[in-house]
């Protein structure tokens, strides 16, 4: 099958630290990626250099076959390429409902119409209220942001993604930062994604990986360190140097 | 739910729509001498709305508004000093559209910056257009002012009378369908979309959507709206003066929305309401310590009701409804 979303030998310096040092990946309809590493590995880096709120100094960045290397942010989203934020970055003062209908306007190019409002547009708010409770947010839809869960507004995050209708999906750590009590909705959400969604997920919590993740990548020091199924990367000797250590000794003791 | 949604809103416009008719109505009542005062409210009342729509509802930081304004005065005076355009709808649509290629030419240069230096840009736009005002002195009558504007009668029923009486009602009309399209625009997905981008720009383009061309297309609507209160103002006084291009007016119009509040329409028209009036009750009452006294009026409501008379009150009434 021919790549989705492909990163071809990026490479980013901040002063004279190389972040990201020639990293190369490739995601396929249907991909669950998990992409993990110790703090400062360049996860979130690597994240900001493939959605194009980060210049690469080298290397490309294609979407299904077409470079947007030298595309921003919004051409990239506008070719399917979504992410969620490692915090929560929603707009406090709107409604929940209003998230999903920016969202599904933008999605449309509805965004510039200077009249009218998307309550009186049957195919939005049919789409708002499926998605609401999808991810079970049909009771806070027309309460602010600021005045929600945490939880709930994770939940969001992956509500107004998806809402884009993306090819891929980049979620950066989705469950951070989030009540015990209120993992297992994110979880579920995340097992429910569509089945042809290409998702690379930044996680700490190993648990979650293994259970979301058919593909685990290792990012250290600004390098992949390892690319395979999870039942291989405890088992891998470099991975423990760097970074799972204790977890994988742990993982076998049980 | 939703219906009763969207009946509460239009009953909002309405009460709006009533609270204006009202005020023009107490003020028509109490100034019946000094109509041109309450004209010049209005016309300042659309400067402030227009800035309201870049300040309050983008986030823009602007003291370079006046240019707009000051477009839209030129344009209505010079298309009836030099073009016997005198029919005051057609200088009114001059207004606007002057405003609203002055709005583009200044949203395309301020947009480049954000912050401070978007600060910095907004006035130098101001001094230049006042400049270029001043040099084109054939067409605008440099700092004499431009005269030689008489508007012909209004629908060629109306005749601007000395007292002013048209000149207001054209300005309470035109304030009307101005404060009613903002409304609608206000809940528009593009309203929807400026919110966004007021609060976090770099989430919007991650949805797909460009702040840069959004925010542009904005600065145009503001410049029309500008364009509007600047032809307003040619109409009823009938001289353009290069004060109408100022840097001061255009903090003037900044101090005025601060006042009232930002991001509502209803605080910039407390807030130009509030300045003018007081204003002039003081200038009349203490003509050598009135720039004192505004600027004490403006120390209080900064430091007691930081998000403005209006916003604050509002805020306060929310407060206790969600407390009751």
């Amino acid at each position: 099958m021919s790549p989705i979303l492909e990163a071809r030998n990026l490479q980013k310096a901040f002063g004279g630290l190389k972040v990201i040092d020639d990293v190369s990946l490739r995601l396929e309809p249907g991909d669950r990626v998990a992409l993990i590493g110790p703090n400062g590995a360049g996860k979130t880096t690597f994240v900001n250099l493939v959605t194009g709120n980060l210049r690469s100094d080298s290397g490309d960045v294609l979407i299904g076959g077409a470079s947007v290397t030298h595309s921003g942010p919004a051409e990239r989203a506008h070719r399917g390429l979504v992410r969620s934020f490692q915090v929560t970055r929603l707009f406090q003062d709107m409604t929940a409902e209003e998230h999903l209908a920016l969202a599904i306007l933008e999605r449309d190019g509805k965004t510039h119409r200077l009249a009218g409002s998307y309550r009186a547009m049957p195919q939005v708010m049919r789409e708002i209220g499926i998605l609401l409770s999808t991810l079970g947010l049909g009771t806070v839809a027309h309460r602010k942001v600021r005045e929600i869960a945490y939880g709930q507004q994770r939940l969001l995050e992956i509500a107004l993604a998806l809402a884009l209708r993306p090819k891929v999906l980049l979620l950066d750590e989705p469950a951070a930062g989030v009540p015990q009590s209120d993992t297992g909705r994110i979880e579920a959400a995340l097992a429910d994604l569509p089945a042809d969604l290409a998702v690379l997920m930044i996680e700490h919590d190993m648990d979650l990986v293994f259970r979301f993740a058919r593909r685990v990548v290792v990012l250290a020091a600004g390098a992949i360190i390892f690319d395979g199924p999870p039942q291989a990367v405890t088992r891998d000797q470099r991975v423990r140097e760097a970074y799972l250590g204790s977890y994988a000794n742990v993982r076998r003791a049980h | 739910m939703r219906a009763g949604q969207s009946t509460r809103r239009v009953s909002t416009d309405l009460v709006g729509i009533a609270v204006i008719l009202a005020a023009a109505g107490i003020g028509f009542l109490l100034f019946p001498d000094n109509l041109a005062l309450l004209t010049r409210i209005i016309a300042l009342a659309l400067l402030v709305l227009s800035l309201d729509l870049v300040t309050g509802y983008c986030g823009i930081a602007t003291l370079g508004h006046a240019a707009l304004y000051g477009a839209g005065s030129y344009a209505a005076g010079v298309a009836a000093a030099h073009f016997a355009i005198s029919d005051p709808l057609l200088m009114t649509l001059a207004g606007i559209t002057a405003g609203a290629a002055a709005g583009l030419v200044c949203g395309l240069v301020i947009l480049r910056a954000t912050g401070l230096p978007q600060l910095v840009l907004s006035i130098a736009t101001v001094y230049l257009f006042h400049e270029l005002a001043n040099k084109l002195s054939s067409w605008t009558g440099g700092s004499d002012g431009l005269s030689g504007i008489s508007p012909s009668p209004l629908l060629g029923l109306f005749a601007f009378d000395l007292w002013g009486r048209t000149a207001f009602g054209f300005g309470v009309a035109l304030l009307l369908v101005v404060f009613v399209l903002l409304r609608i625009l206000a809940r528009s997905p593009f309203g929807m979309l400026c919110r966004g981008i007021k609060e976090d720009p770099l989430r919007i383009r991650s949805m797909g959507a460009s702040p840069y061309r959004a925010l542009a297309k904005m600065y145009v609507i503001s410049g029309a709206v500008a364009g509007a209160g600047g032809a307003l103002n040619a109409i009823s006084t009938q001289v353009v003066g290069l004060d109408s291009l100022s840097f001061t007016l255009s903090a003037e119009a900044l101090v005025m929305l601060v006042l009232g509040g930002t991001g509502s329409l209803y605080g910039a028209l407390t807030g130009t309401v509030l300045f003018m009036l007081f204003a002039d009750f003081v200038s009349a009452a203490s003509p050598f310590h009135w720039l004192t006294m505004v600027g004490a009026l403006l120390v209080a409501i900064v430091l007691f009701a930081p998000k403005g008379l209006y916003g604050s009150i509002s805020d306060y009434l929310a407060r206790r409804r969600g407390t009751a």
